[in-house]
């Protein structure tokens, strides 16, 4: 069965608490999901007080704050600091979503912070996201063509076609939708999920692609494509507000079209 | 243990190239029993202090006959393309998710069967 509560070593307990490091007037608590596989413990939630007078706006700064001068072993994913790579995707007050573009402000009282959800966690942080990144891998998302390419110049697609792209290309592949979606929870290993899923769309619906029919083929499967109940916590959690829920809709509507 | 590939994990035996027939059908039948629900109340708001022979008559005659038997098959098929979904998503176990998913589904032809024959029996047999 689907399993609702968390097994007993993974239930979180009551961690640290961390005082900011110079002290200061304007001080948030910052509630950090903790876990070291090494050290053998639980899960456990640990308190860091920051200062926000002496802190850069976003959540990712004061996480980055932390580490640098309360908590060394705080481990977390950053990179771009501006919403670009999809690094610190993390679940911020409830919603996934990436830290660097997350305003600490937006948060009311305390921010609590934890890995996305329903994955495997490698510490603190960091989930581990190994076979969403292998389903992104199975949908080739690559330009597959028979017709050559032109010598002379790139394939070429009219505006129209080209507009077709937009609300797809933005995707970043946080993978905030698909920890997000309950299906995906219960039926990862089967689903493909609303980030490998948009990702697909984004191929179906290029004008210079010549495998739809055979990108459909390998997504018309009752969990690869069907699992999706269009619930929309995709839609809702998407950092770069895309709709991943839109691109799975068209999908279906590109199989039954075809029938 | 299992040392397979992420990816041969992910491609596992392939598409089923199926599901687009069971996600339309739910779409159909979910389309056609919005006005079949509608009749439906308004008959038996209308029935409210019929006797029993009033409520005979009304049912064997060919537009309630009809309707009511296609509303049973409507129904019952809706339900149980739902309730596979359901199964599907929450049950894991993969001999008690056959096994539920067959009962379901028996047991969803065998109450449509005993549904149309009694509308069957009322409107011919009296």
């Amino acid at each position: 069965m689907a399993e609702f509560t968390l097994p007993a070593n993974s239930k979180v307990r009551k961690g640290k608490t961390h005082a900011a490091a110079t002290g200061g007037k304007n001080i948030r608590k910052f509630h950090v999901y903790r876990w070291d596989q090494d050290s053998g413990e639980n899960p456990r939630t640990d308190t860091y007080e920051v200062d926000l007078d002496d802190c850069g706006p976003m959540v990712l700064d004061a996480l980055i704050k932390i580490k640098d001068e309360v908590d060394a072993t705080l481990t977390f994913r950053r990179s771009c600091r501006e919403g670009v790579c999809g690094s610190c995707a993390m679940n911020i007050d409830g919603t996934n979503s990436l830290a660097c573009t997350s305003f600490i402000d937006e948060v009311k009282g305390d921010v609590k912070i934890n890995p996305l959800p329903h994955m495997p966690v490698i510490k603190d942080l960091v989930p581990d996201l190994t076979n969403a990144y292998a389903q992104y891998t199975s949908s080739q998302p690559w330009l597959k063509s028979e017709s050559a390419p032109p010598p002379d110049k790139e394939r070429l697609q009219s505006p129209e076609e080209r507009a077709k792209l937009d609300g797809l290309w933005e995707c970043v592949l946080c993978f905030c939708c698909s920890t997000s979606c309950p299906s995906y929870w219960w039926n990862g290993d089967r689903y493909l999920g609303p980030a490998t899923l948009l990702q697909s769309y984004r191929w179906l619906a290029d004008s210079r692609d010549e495998h739809t029919g055979e990108r459909l083929d390998a997504l018309e499967d009752p969990f690869r494509l069907y699992r999706c109940h269009t619930i929309m916590n995709c839609t809702n959690t998407c950092p770069k507000h895309l709709n991943p829920g839109k691109a799975i809709g068209e999908i279906k509507k590109m199989m039954v079209e075809r029938r | 243990m299992s040392l397979r590939t992420p990816l041969g994990r992910v491609r596992g035996l392939g598409s089923a190239k199926d599901g687009v027939a069971h996600w339309w059908a739910q779409r159909i039948t979910a389309v056609a029993l919005i006005p079949l629900l509608l009749w439906l109340v308004a008959s038996l708001v209308a029935s409210a202090g019929m006797d029993h022979a009033a409520v005979k008559a009304w049912l064997s005659s060919p537009v309630s006959a009809t309707l009511m038997i296609l509303l049973i098959a409507a129904g019952f098929h809706h339900a149980q393309l739902g309730l596979q979904v359901v199964i599907e998503d929450y049950v894991h176990t993969e001999w008690l998710k056959i096994a539920s998913i067959t009962a379901v589904k028996l047991a969803a032809v065998a109450l449509a069967v005993s549904g149309v024959f009694s509308i069957l029996k009322i409107a011919f047999g009296g």
